[in-house]
């Protein structure tokens, strides 16, 4: 169903699409630096790898992720979700700068700004702009983008 | 190795938002199934397990690249050139309506996680 705008809850759920990755990506790594390299004759290495304490918190946040990510993809576009998801690098720079106490070179501010601009374009525009899948939205949808992108054969059937 | 997690990151995604998008709003399906019939109407979609299996090629992948070069490194390159793989392939096989804005947020975002890492 195309939505314009979101709800609170669909809010929540990008936010913890944008969160859930940096913190995983980071806990994948810290386990796999701590173990000894991996090379391609051995790939069941990696199977092992799995459940360590630092990769099995990473996957459990990676699943929380995907659960989120899915659902999010059933209500919006994914050109519309992916600069969301971005936006978890820019919170990771800022609690490093504000938390940690970090320096951050102004390169990196300039990249902040940049995501921060970027998410803004696209969170300003309409969440889903793919056609309809069904009679229901096709109706719904022309009312959310005007009457053109309802094909004609849709609008006289419901009118019949 | 980046090259790697880029294309099968990039392919798993696509099949499962086309997936997701075939289904409808899951929250919808949840309040009429239940939780069990909008797991079950996401894992019996074809599409949906080919991108699982596109996914887990991109998991291992990074694993993988994890093991031999940095986070700062691997992360940014493979996540900003795969928002512009999926600007494309969202265009060409989603048919979403990638207009200026998307395409300016794309690519600024793009730049922004390479700045970021640098």
């Amino acid at each position: 169903m195309p939505h314009h705008r979101l709800s609170f809850r669909q809010y929540l759920i990008l936010a913890f699409v944008s969160v859930s990755v940096p913190l995983g990506d980071s806990s994948l790594a810290r386990g796999m630096t701590k173990l000894p390299a991996v090379s391609l004759g051995h790939p069941l290495a990696l199977i092992s790898a799995v459940f360590t304490p630092w990769i099995a918190l990473g996957i459990a946040l990676l699943i929380g992720y995907f659960a989120s990510y899915l659902t999010a993809l059933s209500w919006a576009d994914l050109t519309f979700i992916m600069p969301a998801t971005a936006l978890g690098n820019v919170l990771v720079a800022l609690l490093a700068h504000f938390w940690l106490h970090e320096e951050i070179s102004w390169m990196r501010w300039l990249g902040v700004s940049l995501i921060t601009i970027g998410v803004a374009l696209v969170a300003h525009g309409p969440a889903n702009t793919t056609p309809p899948a069904n009679f229901g939205d096709a109706l719904a949808a022309g009312r959310q983008f005007g009457d053109d992108s309802v094909p004609r054969s849709l609008k006289m059937e419901r009118l019949g | 190795m980046v090259a790697s997690i880029v294309i099968t990151s990039s392919t798993g995604e696509v099949l499962m938002a086309g997936a997701m998008k075939s289904m409808g709003d899951l929250d919808e399906i949840r309040e009429r199934s239940g939780l069990g019939g909008a797991i079950k109407a996401v894992v019996t979609s074809p599409l949906f397990m080919g991108g699982i299996v596109f996914m887990a090629l991109a998991f291992f992948s990074l694993l993988f690249a994890l093991n031999h070069m940095d986070l700062s490194l691997v992360g940014p390159a493979a996540a900003s050139l795969t928002l512009v793989t999926n600007t494309i392939a969202a265009k060409l096989f989603l048919k979403e309506r990638v207009d200026r804005r998307r395409w300016t947020a794309a690519v600024l975002v793009c730049i922004g996680v390479y700045f970021l890492a640098h």
